[in-house]
């Protein structure tokens, strides 16, 4: 039997804020443990929350990007269980009336149709701090409670995904928002953005949902990728055994490369959720909303639609090109330099971006400037070099960091498009290859490519191809008589 | 010397330099030392620290410096956080535990003047109604220390019932502040929620919790409320709007005022000579021009389930925090994480802190929250709407504070329901946020005192201690002192 997936995801991403969500303690990552706390954080007696505005205001930015609804009134709610890094003993989070609700999101699957993917609700909440279970000697836990309060949204998204591919395309998708909107760093690595996946599996053209299960610790978009794959796989081989899913918790192993059982629903906690009665339901204001719609940035969809009308580039490129903020800018500073759009888009995408991947860089950390990758486009336009030759430029502008006009001037790779130049070579190589003059003259056209090769090869490839072609073509022809 | 005094006679005497701040800090200190052993209504006094305030008092006096209550000895609740000494909430659990910080409420009493002589003992995290939960043993009532002071504040109901301080902080989730001011023959106000922070009051119920002054007389709490009251940028329940002059509020003429009389509180429940004297107060308040009618309040009677749901649920979370992890008291050699936890709690918590624990986690978990938790809440909304519709036609509602004076020490500790009753007239204004007064208009046949309670509409305090200093100027109930204190 075939069967496919249904998948949604659970995304947190923690809040670029300076501040903590309920009090004023600094969110910055890696400071020594326990730092930064105070009596709030801490959940010392008698302290109370007070809610941090400017987290609101980028959790109201997030709803606006993905066409949600922003509710006028949420409320927060008290999560309530034991966990030596949940101070409080509850986690302040909301619940029936979270702050966004209804949004959708348009994705491209790498190797599918783009598709609409609808977000249920994205809420605010506080994370918890972290149990350190290593160096403390045997059977000791160590608690640093720095992350405390630090705020999430957690964004939940409609079941609406039928591949692992689709899934990681809506989570990339989320990824490049989270970061043009500035409210998220991303960084995946010290969790500030992550994911668990929903993921059950029924027969093909079924309607009904099977059992899903729960997988957390999804660390990157590969994790991501192969963790629903193997769960996939996995559920597809207990229900052909005559099995059913259970359902529950599992935590994805990478080293292993599968998942396994965390707990179970039958042990799952009752979170006896209720009203934080410290918090005053949250009313957002039409201003906060209009505030924060005032400073949404351009958005990767809207900007992918500008490159396709204003540069006329493709879906595909004009996609790739937004996947991120900063390679978005860097594309349109290539652009502002008066190199052609879309010459400067397979730059971009195919040398430069080609390069970044090879050594695990980001477009941030370009060696060339957009500046410069604008010079060297221009330099093919205006026939300076070819574009054979500009791959010969690119690699000393990639290691030494150094402008095009530099390495052509350094490495003598100007293009030869003196015609006097080009013939006497032209003249030369005819010279030397009588038998192949012969076999044109005989009719074989195709030996043409030949003596263009030749000319190329003693001019080091700096000839004007279209030239030499030319010449090429004109002086043979003047031997037929 | 201070046994005769109020805390506003105090606070004039100092200002006019008729005695200084050292000598009646000293005089109260003494007499905590003397007296305190057969109330146990201190957890732990402050000598070092008192004296050291009184001397800065009396030198801001001698500069002409004074603050509101410059100098003036007064104590608070072991349920305010204090960086002086222990904040113990009366439990052994936080039994050594020092707060980093202030209440603020005890910040502002500070910053007004007043010199804090010590902590006050009380049910343990405020659950009770007769001061026989507190983990340091019960706190008598010293008009005869057979009986209970009340509960929870009921250490500082008698401590300022023995002239041990001034006046004192008490904190009110269901009547603890008031009921003790009753049995103890003390005034004792609860303000609107929100008109003084929260912030540093250890919470027992947090949308019932309010922190407010007990004292001999109205004139003694409008004058610590003044102080303790407004906007607290840490407590976003507290309320940004102007604190009015409640000194200056206390003269106003009573005539043409309308005292409302629920029917519903002259039950069977209520002690003949507790309502011969509250019927007696009412008449009083006739004279004094005042208009006194019946009033409903239809779901009165069912103030006390929904204040027991209500605030339950609410301390089954906010005492979640007590897990053993980071501070406090913690079980030794735990065999792993959730037995630290179970052993710790239970260990830590007396039996009435376990028993509401345990009632609150039930009515919020998952298969009972709407038949228990959104049930009270809806309750709670009808009774508010109750006093809404009442305070449209009258200015103050009036009853009895308890329903009986002072019991003996053991005699409903086995009950709880009977106890729970205890608060039957006061824990409506908690769950409707309005303000309200407890002060003596009487005694029993046993000697005991009995508390008139008045409440009024949101932030009204002042109208109460208008109507309470009214009355006593025209009575001298709350001039009795115990004999042997």
């Amino acid at each position: 039997m075939e069967f496919e997936p249904v998948i949604g995801l659970e995304v947190h991403a923690q809040l670029s804020t300076k501040s903590k969500l309920f009090c004023g303690c600094s969110t910055q990552y890696g400071a020594e443990a326990n730092t930064q706390t105070c009596p709030v954080c801490l959940g010392m007696p008698g302290t109370l929350p007070v809610l941090n505005r400017e987290a609101v205001r980028m959790a109201v930015m997030m709803g606006l990007a993905v066409e949600a609804e922003v509710r006028p009134r949420s409320v927060f709610a008290r999560k309530n269980y034991f966990y030596p890094d949940l101070p409080k003993g509850y986690q302040t989070s909301q619940y029936e009336l979270p702050l966004i609700e209804h949004g959708r999101l348009r994705t491209e699957p790498e190797d599918g149709e783009p598709k609409v993917v609808g977000i249920t609700r994205i809420h605010m909440e506080e994370d918890a701090g972290k149990s350190l279970h290593e160096g403390f000697g045997e059977g000791v836990t160590a608690i640093d409670l720095n992350r405390t309060g630090t705020p999430l949204i957690e964004i939940v998204s409609e079941p609406d995904m039928r591949s692992p591919q689709e899934a990681v395309a809506y989570l990339k998708k989320l990824h490049s928002i989270v970061r043009y909107l500035e409210i998220c760093d991303g960084n995946m690595q010290e969790g500030s953005f992550r994911c668990d996946a929903n993921v059950s599996i029924r027969p093909m053209g079924s309607e009904e949902f099977g059992t899903r299960t729960e997988l957390k610790n999804l660390n990157s978009f590969r994790n991501v990728e192969r963790a629903i794959t193997f769960e996939m796989a996995r559920q597809q081989e207990v229900l052909e055994d005559g099995g059913h899913i259970t359902q529950e918790t599992r935590l994805w192993d990478a080293d292993k490369g599968e998942t396994r059982s965390m707990r179970t629903k039958e042990e799952a906690n009752d979170y006896r959720y209720f009203p934080c009665p410290d918090l005053l339901p949250l009313d957002v204001p039409e201003t906060l909303v209009e505030e924060a719609r005032g400073s949404l940035p351009e958005l990767p969809d809207a900007k992918r639609e500008r490159f396709m009308t204003e540069f006329g580039l493709k879906d595909y490129d004009a996609s790739v090109l937004t996947t991120s903020r900063e390679l978005a800018g860097y594309y349109e500073r290539v652009v502002a330099t008066g190199a052609d759009a879309k010459l400067a888009a397979n730059w971009t995408m195919v040398e430069l971006l080609g390069a970044l991947n090879k050594d695990g860089r980001d477009i941030t950390e370009s060696p060339i400037s957009a500046e410069n990758l604008g010079v060297l486009v221009q330099r093919i336009e205006d026939e300076t070099i070819s574009g054979k030759i500009a791959k010969q430029v690119f690699e000393p502008m990639y290691a030494e960091g150094i402008d095009p006009d530099t390495v052509i001037e350094r490495e003598g790779l100007k293009q030869i498009t003196d015609t006097s130049a080009i013939e006497a070579v032209v003249d030369e190589v005819i010279g030397e290859n009588e038998g192949q003059v012969q076999q044109y003259l005989d009719g074989k056209d195709k030996v043409l490519g030949f003596f263009v090769g030749q000319v190329m090869k003693k001019t080091g490839g700096k000839a004007n191809p279209q030239q030499v072609n030319q010449i090429v073509k004109e002086k043979l022809d003047a031997r037929k008589g | 010397m201070v046994r005769e005094l109020t805390l506003s006679r105090i606070r004039q005497g100092l200002r006019e330099k008729e005695f200084s701040s050292r000598e009646v800090t000293q005089a109260y200190l003494d007499r905590i030392e003397e007296l305190d052993p057969r109330l146990n209504s201190f957890t732990q006094s402050f000598r070092e620290a008192a004296m050291a305030a009184a001397d800065a008092a009396d030198e801001r006096i001698a500069r002409g410096e004074a603050r509101p209550l410059e100098g003036v000895p007064i104590a608070h609740k072991d349920l305010l956080a204090t960086v002086e000494g222990r904040t113990t909430c009366a439990s052994k659990m936080l039994e050594d535990y020092r707060s980093p910080f202030d209440a603020t409420v005890v910040e502002r009493l500070a910053a007004a003047g007043a010199v804090v002589v010590g902590k006050t003992n009380l049910d343990e995290f405020a659950m009770g109604s007769s001061n026989e939960t507190s983990y340091f043993g019960p706190v008598r009532n010293p008009w005869n220390t057979e009986t209970v002071p009340g509960g929870s504040s009921g250490g500082s109901g008698a401590a300022v019932a023995a002239r041990l301080c001034a006046g004192a902080t008490g904190t009110d989730t269901g009547g603890s502040i008031r009921q003790p001011a009753a049995l103890c023959g003390v005034t004792g106000l609860k303000p609107t929620y929100g008109r003084c922070s929260r912030y540093g009051l250890v919470a027992f119920a947090s949308s019932l919790d309010q922190p407010g002054p007990m004292a001999p007389t109205a004139e003694d709490c409008a004058h610590m409320l003044g102080a303790m009251a407004g906007h607290d940028e840490r407590d976003s329940t507290s309320v940004d709007r102007p604190v009015d002059d409640y000194p200056g509020a206390l003269e106003g003429d009573l005539s043409g005022k309308v005292i409302g009389v629920p029917a519903e509180f002259f039950t069977e429940g209520l002690a003949p000579d507790v309502e011969r004297a509250v019927r007696a107060a009412l008449d009083q308040y006739r004279e004094l021009g005042a208009e006194v009618r019946e009033i409903h309040l239809p779901h009165y009677p069912y103030a006390i389930p929904t204040y027991q749901v209500i605030s339950a649920a609410e301390a089954s979370s906010n005492l979640a925090r007590f897990d053993g992890v980071r501070y406090t008291h913690r079980t030794v050699e735990p065999e792993n994480l959730v037995d630290m936890y179970e052993s710790t709690r239970a260990e830590g918590f007396g039996a009435e802190v376990q028993r509401r624990i345990m009632v609150g986690t039930f009515v919020l978990s998952a298969g009972y929250y709407d038949a228990y938790y959104l049930k009270a809440q809806k309750v709670r909304t009808r009774i508010r709407d109750d006093f809404a519709k009442a305070f449209e036609e009258v200015d103050l509602i009036a009853g009895p504070t308890s329903p009986t004076a002072a019991f003996g020490i053991g005699e409903k500790a086995a009950d709880p329901i009977a106890m729970y009753l205890s608060d039957l007239y006061t824990t409506a204004a908690n769950l409707a946020g309005v303000p309200g007064i407890s002060f003596p208009c009487g005694f029993s046949e046993g000697g005991l005192p009995v508390g008139m309670h008045l409440m009024a509409n949101f932030f009204r305090e002042d109208l109460l201690l208008n109507a309470a200093h009214r009355y006593q100027q025209a009575t001298d109930w709350h001039t009795r002192i115990p004999e042997g204190f």
